[in-house]
């Protein structure tokens, strides 16, 4: 059994070893106030289209236009663009996933600071291969789910859940080493930013 | 190297990819000699310093970050055993299997194993280092199972039947017009009217792995970061291919580095700033999955993490050169290093080349089969700087360079060298001798190897009329 | 004040015009200079290149030869840079905790010329006169090691008549790098290339930086290429006057 042997060889190595260090958290760590224009400039930059309003149905609507949604089983159904076809997934193969021209979610947290929305698979983002397959994901995210820096969305975060982290839409460095969108995931990302009426 | 049971080993001989097949100087005389790789290697280079030159300046914290990542990972070395124990303590209760590789072949029998019990002929492959470096993918193809490469760069290198020269752009020696020539040559089903545009070039990755990852069973990933407070684990990318290997496939076995461990899920919080903006110079790269063992009902209901040594233990028990360890594989450092700029990854002749492979390799191999690589450096300390977890390269370079087997006539000379030195007077009259180079003409005629390496693009320097010493004594 | 030159074994044996000048700077600024004759070399190519056993002696050398003055000061960041960081080392490894204590005391009283004159002695203008347009290339261990960040082109600023431009990709290695010029000779000079086609695109007439060696690699390039551009030691610069510019 190699477990044993890898941790003998460890401890021998660590034999003539110093003391360890105290870590400096000296860095940002937050609370911080929330930029919500920061949010939006950072999520432009990267190539997500932003949207602000209170009527999600109606936004979601414009967004998908003629196309299918696919849906997580708990999401606000009074999110639900009327007359889109939309499939509520209770365990749809990959093909039918894959089949929807979209996919509305919820989020868990939004990093102002990173542009970044985190989903936790929560009944109203679902599993994670809903906003991976189709090509369009809309998130729409609360106000009170953003905050201002990294270190303050890790302390939200739950990470017995599956999580993932998501800013922009799928892209690339491996060209030339310059950003390009659209590879694997969903090429096109619309982030609906949830204002109270 | 020692053979003793439960003593530090390096990476066995005859597998995997950690040695190259030529001296570095040679390799790189070959890479120079190459116009295209270096305008490719430039452009790229000098691409991604200036984008995350400004990102790094967004953070007004970032010394803070670099301090917190470079304790933290100190802190992870030394509590290694534990954290490893921890790490599969959790994995285990959330329903992953936790395998331990002592090296490279224990390694890929395991993950081959994995797959023959799965019944598939085929895996899918997020792009790691440490498959790479223990041969996964051939160790795989000798079982008959098929390995596809997923990230972009990897697909290039893969059906260019090309080796990687990145850490984190496997084919950053290739510029599009190359990549849209691999494309129509080898990608099956292309169309034949692919542009070099590289969001054309993207596009139609999607569209050839599409398939692919829909009907796949088993994927391999490696991992950025194994939490051992939590049993969680982190791949960072951009694509989503690596969510498409994370999510879809029912299997999914993970090979990671036993350095790879981070004591706390808090942790994150500095590596998540710091790897991005020090590697694709961006704020956040687009995905970051993470995962606990198995959820029910999302994503692969199997999951394998393999702990790997493979010569790390053997780093670690060098107190100087166990930093090379923290390495979060960000590649920042090939990416200001002026000696890889030049010659690519390719005369490393290791998966890890640049700076911190230069420091990495030798180190997991035994000095004796990577001699040359602490030399490759002019030891001029951008990667130092350029470290977001502030691993000292130089110093370990030169610490290195001390145990690396010396060729003999130069060890004759240094001790000569060292001798006068250390004798004032006998100093003094080789110093009058100098004067004497002036018999070789500024081109050096008839010097030895090595010496003559310099004549060859530069005059040497007339020597003076009289030492300062002499100078000093006649004032 | 009463400045140890430490004159480096390079700077000594093939260029003394730069440790001349460093004297001569130092004395028209009103400070007497010594040369303790047991000085030799810092020990750097054998700690560089892998030989610290034999690098030992030079480093026991070079602490007892200076231990007495208050100030050293060398024209060269690399050696400096030795000094500073290397020569502890070197002597922990061997075992000689007492050495390593009195290098560390020594190296914090040794300066490169640049941080001896702003650090040290408070002086930016040291009333030189200079004609000629100049630039400057940052040698890495003045940059990196030392971190003496822009103190040489303050210098350079307030020398009248000399014209200071500015070196594109400055901070790039010249690609000398000690014995990596020979041991990786293609690649060195690859470096080399480029950093000459900066120096050349400048217009400049001289290239100035505080290190004698990467001089020697940029000014044996340059003289290979048959270029109009001089090398010259920052201290040269520092040390020229109108009586040395009329000559």
């Amino acid at each position: 059994m190699s477990k044993q042997l890898i941790l003998d060889r460890i401890r021998q190595a660590l034999s003539t070893s110093s003391a360890e260090p105290e870590i400096p958290r000296d860095y940002r760590r937050g609370p911080a106030p929330v930029d919500l224009d920061r949010l939006v400039d950072r999520l432009v930059d990267y190539k997500a289209v932003v949207h602000r309003g209170s009527d999600i149905s109606v936004i979601a609507r414009q967004i998908i236009g003629a196309g299918s949604l696919v849906v997580p089983p708990g999401l606000p159904p009074e999110w639900l663009p009327s007359g889109v076809p939309a499939r509520v997934d209770d365990r749809l193969s990959a093909a039918d996933v894959a089949a929807a021209d979209g996919v509305l979610t919820a989020a868990a947290v939004a990093i102002a600071e990173t542009g970044t929305i985190v989903l936790d698979a929560s009944p109203d983002q679902g599993r994670r291969i809903l906003s991976l397959l189709p090509d369009l994901h809309i998130c729409v995210l609360r106000p009170e789910q953003v905050v201002a820096s990294v270190p303050e969305a890790v302390a939200r975060l739950d990470p017995g859940r599956p999580l993932t982290w998501i800013s922009g839409p799928s892209a690339t460095s491996d060209i030339e080493l310059n950003r390009v969108e659209g590879v694997h995931g969903p090429r096109n990302l619309h982030v609906v930013l949830w204002e109270a009426a | 190297m020692s053979t003793f049971l439960g003593m530090p080993a390096h990476a066995p001989r005859g597998v995997g990819h950690l040695r190259g097949d030529e001296p570095f100087p040679a390799a790189a005389r070959t890479a120079l000699a190459n116009p295209q790789l270096r305008r490719n290697l430039e452009h790229a280079t000098t691409t991604i310093r200036g984008k995350s030159g400004r990102v790094i300046a967004e953070v007004p914290d970032w010394q803070e970050l670099r301090s917190a990542g470079s304790a933290l990972k100190t802190y992870t070395m030394a509590n290694l055993p534990r954290l490893l124990e921890q790490l599969e303590e959790k994995v285990t209760a959330a329903g992953g299997v936790v395998h331990w590789a002592a090296d490279a072949e224990e390694a890929n029998r395991i993950v081959t194993g994995l797959v023959r019990q799965t019944g598939e002929q085929r895996v899918i492959k997020i792009k790691s280092m440490a498959t790479q470096e223990i041969g996964l993918n051939e160790a795989l193809g000798e079982a008959g199972i098929d390995p596809v490469e997923t990230d972009l760069a990897e697909l290039i290198v893969q059906l260019g039947h090309d080796k990687p020269s990145h850490i984190l752009v496997p084919a950053i020696h290739r510029n599009r017009s190359e990549i849209r020539e691999i494309f129509l040559r080898e990608m099956p089903g292309v169309d034949p009217a692919l542009t070099d545009n590289p969001a054309d070039l993207a596009a139609a990755a999607r569209r050839y792995l599409r398939e692919t990852f829909l009907s796949t069973k088993v994927a391999v990933s490696g991992a950025n970061f194994g939490i051992a407070e939590t049993g969680t684990l982190a791949v960072v990318e951009s694509e989503g291919n690596g969510r498409m290997c994370l999510t879809l496939p029912e299997t999914l076995i993970t090979v990671m580095g036993i350095e790879k461990v981070v004591p706390a899920w808090q942790d994150l919080e500095v590596f998540l700033q710091l790897l991005p903006r020090a590697s694709t110079g961006e704020r956040m790269n687009p995905y970051t999955s993470m995962w606990t063992g198995v959820t029910p009902g999302d994503g692969p209901q199997n999951f394998h993490l393999v702990l790997l040594d493979n010569g790390r233990t053997a780093v670690l028990a060098d107190e100087v050169g166990r930093s090379a360890l923290h390495c979060i594989r960000c590649s920042a450092c090939l990416n200001v290093c002026p000696v890889y700029e030049r010659t690519g990854g390719h005369a490393y002749g290791s998966v890890y080349p640049g700076p911190i492979g230069a420091v990495l390799s030798p180190q997991l191999t035994g000095i004796e089969d990577n001699a040359t690589l602490p030399y490759a450096s002019s030891l001029c300390g951008a990667c130092f700087d350029a470290c977001p977890v502030k691993i000292d390269i130089p110093s370990i370079l030169v610490h290195l360079r001390n145990q690396a087997p010396h060729p003999r006539a130069e060890k004759a000379a240094m001790a000569a060298a060292a001798y006068t030195m250390d004798r004032p007077r006998l100093y003094r009259r080789a110093q009058r001798a100098a004067k004497l180079t002036k018999l070789l003409g500024r081109r050096g005629r008839g010097l030895p190897p090595p010496l003559n390496g310099w004549v060859a693009s530069r005059d040497l320097p007339s020597p003076p009329d009289e030492s300062f010493r002499d100078w000093w004594r006649g004032r | 004040m009463r400045i140890a030159l430490f004159a480096t074994c390079l700077a000594d044996t093939m260029f003394p015009a730069a440790a001349k000048a460093t004297v001569h700077l130092l004395e028209r600024l009103g400070h007497e200079v010594v040369f303790p004759v047991g000085q030799t070399c810092c020990g750097q190519m054998h700690i560089n290149t892998g030989y610290q056993g034999q690098a030992l002696p030079l480093v026991r050398r070079y602490v007892r030869t200076f231990e007495p003055c208050d100030v050293v000061v060398a024209p060269s960041g690399s050696c400096v840079g030795s000094v500073r960081h290397q020569h502890a080392m070197v002597a922990r490894q061997a075992g000689d905790e007492g050495l390593a204590a009195a290098a560390e005391a020594v190296a914090g009283r040794t300066y490169e010329l640049s941080e001896l004159l702003i650090d040290v002695l408070g002086v930016e203008d040291v009333g030189a006169y200079y004609p000629h347009r100049v630039t400057y290339h940052p040698t890495c261990h003045s940059l990196r090691v030392l971190r003496v960040g822009d103190r040489p082109q303050r210098l350079l600023r307030r020398v009248r008549g000399l014209d200071l431009v500015e070196l594109p990709a400055a901070e790039q290695c010249c690609g000398f790098g000690g014995t990596f010029s020979v041991k990786n000779a293609d690649t060195s000079t690859a470096m080399l290339a480029d950093k000459l086609q900066h120096v050349l695109e400048t217009g400049a007439d001289v290239c100035t930086a505080g290190d004698a060696s990467c001089l020697m690699h940029i000014g044996g390039g340059l003289s290979r290429l048959r270029a109009d551009v001089r090398t010259v030691h920052l201290a040269e610069i520092l040390a020229s006057t109108e009586v040395e510019a009329a000559r």
